[in-house]
């Protein structure tokens, strides 16, 4: 399988502080890769370093053949797209957060079409207008995670998203992303600290001390 | 105009009143003594230079120096708009721009429609009311831009994130920073004449001159300081949001207190 990620000796360095000692992995194209290990290990440094949020202190990371350096980064975060552990919604409306994906692409809101994403987290489309501030921390991640997804990435990066979510959000939200891999083929680096995740994963990388193990 | 002077015996008599504030201050225990005590000599001796300068640059009547001051006048207030922008890369360039832009379209319009004359004593005395408004302006974007980046870092993120460009990204911040610099000028604009005589219209009826008259400079001047104070907003905002990024549209978090 056509590897879509590539990282190659990777460290990275703050303020003194080892946090990513040479790292080099691979990811395929398609596959679902969960990232392990203990808290304040490195593993969503290297995630952000991947999303390009932050720059690598050395190393380089290959997406889709070239150097991730080398892409506009607006045109790279639109295909490798990153989801927070705790995200905030953005304006007033449910609406201005999904509303947000288009607006990066310079097209028309898509009312219709925002619905049927509702419908897969089980939400009402009358969801589109409410209030930010009357939505549940779960239906907040829901709606979250459908900003990443609305226009399909071919890589989704979730970092802890089920963490402090209750049994049923973290279903709905584990279920959205499995289709997303499974029928859609994107590919998912997940970083967890859940047992249920970790012991369902068909493949884990674990980080210890910024190094891979 | 005999009315209108004020002898040195009545300034030193005015002098009491700078005592009261000091004696607050000490007796609260405010801590703003030495301020006060620095800020007054200032006053006193900065007025009394400017006092100086002005009467004889209005005597020579020279283009040059009017030119000379109306520089002078626009760097000071760009220094100052500058200080408020500490931690933000290149601010004074920015404020410098965004006050001579301002400025020198205010002030362009006003001479071109014959609002006011090529004169120092018009000159000088209007880029002073200009560049002074448009200095509070930028300070108050500054301010407010470096604190909004630091309260909605998390948001900044997350719209980045998503693919958002950097200008998409900071869109809410940069309107609410170029609101904040504006607001002060529109809140005085609503109150006028209800609140405050302001500055022009009263030292035109302090020299005699009819209030309906009066007045009509103050209209003037309103709409003088409402497009410079935009001006000057926009112009220091959009320069400025950008430096909370780098070359990689990432956001530059050590600007993010």
């Amino acid at each position: 399988m056509e590897n879509i990620l590539e990282v190659k000796n990777l460290f990275y360095q703050a303020d003194e502080q080892k946090i990513l000692k040479d790292i080099t992995l691979n990811i395929e194209k398609g596959s679902y890769v969960t990232f392990i290990g203990p808290s304040g290990s490195g593993k969503s440094t290297l995630m952000r370093i991947l999303a390009d949020m932050i720059n690598a202190s050395s190393g380089e990371v290959i997406f889709d053949g070239k150097n991730i350096n080398e892409y506009e980064p607006t045109e790279y975060r639109q295909r490798v797209s990153y989801a927070f552990q705790q995200p905030t919604l953005f304006g007033k409306t449910v609406k201005d957060n999904l509303e947000f994906p288009y607006l990066v692409r310079n097209k028309e809101f898509d009312r219709t079409e925002v619905s049927k994403y509702l419908e897969m987290v089980n939400l009402s489309e009358s969801y589109i207008d409410k209030s930010v501030n009357d939505v549940s921390g779960g239906e907040k991640q829901r709606i979250a995670l459908l900003r990443n997804l609305i226009f399909q990435p071919e890589v989704l990066i979730t970092d802890e998203v089920t963490t402090g979510l209750d049994a049923d959000n973290k279903t709905i939200v584990r279920n959205l992303i499995d289709k997303f891999n499974h029928d859609n083929g994107v590919t998912v680096l997940r970083v967890t600290h859940d047992d249920a995740e970790i012991a369902s994963a068909s493949k884990t990388i674990r980080i210890e001390n910024g190094e891979m193990k | 105009m005999s009315n209108l002077t004020v002898s040195n015996g009545s300034l030193a008599l005015g002098f009491v009143l700078v005592i009261v504030a000091l004696i607050i201050g000490y007796k609260e225990k405010l801590g703003i003594d030495k301020d006060i005590v620095i800020g007054v000599v200032r006053a006193i001796v900065q007025l009394s230079i400017v006092g100086y300068i002005l009467k004889f640059v209005i005597k020579t009547n020279d283009i040059w120096l009017t030119l000379a001051c109306f520089v002078i006048i626009v760097i000071n207030a760009a220094y100052n708009a500058g200080k408020r922008g500490n931690g933000i890369p290149k601010a004074f360039r920015f404020s410098l721009l965004a006050i001579s832009v301002g400025t020198i379209v205010t002030l362009g319009t006003l001479v071109l429609t014959g609002s006011i004359k090529f004169v120092p004593e018009q000159i000088v005395p209007v880029t002073g009311m200009i560049a002074s408004n448009i200095m509070v302006a930028i300070g108050l974007c500054y301010r407010n831009m470096k604190q909004t980046f630091s309260d909605r870092h998390q948001q900044i993120l997350e719209k980045l994130a998503l693919g958002a460009d950097v200008k998409l990204a900071s869109l809410d911040i940069l309107r609410d920073s170029i609101r904040s610099g504006m607001q002060p000028t529109i809140d005085s604009i609503k109150t006028l004449g209800l609140v405050s005589l302001p500055g022009m219209m009263s030292g035109l009826i302090f020299a005699g001159v009819d209030p309906v008259k009066a007045i009509k400079y103050q209209i003037m001047v309103t709409f003088m300081l409402l497009a410079s104070t935009s001006l000057g907003s926009i112009i220091s905002c959009y320069l400025a949001y950008k430096q909370f990024y780098n070359e990689q549209k990432q956001l530059n978090i050590n600007l993010i207190s």
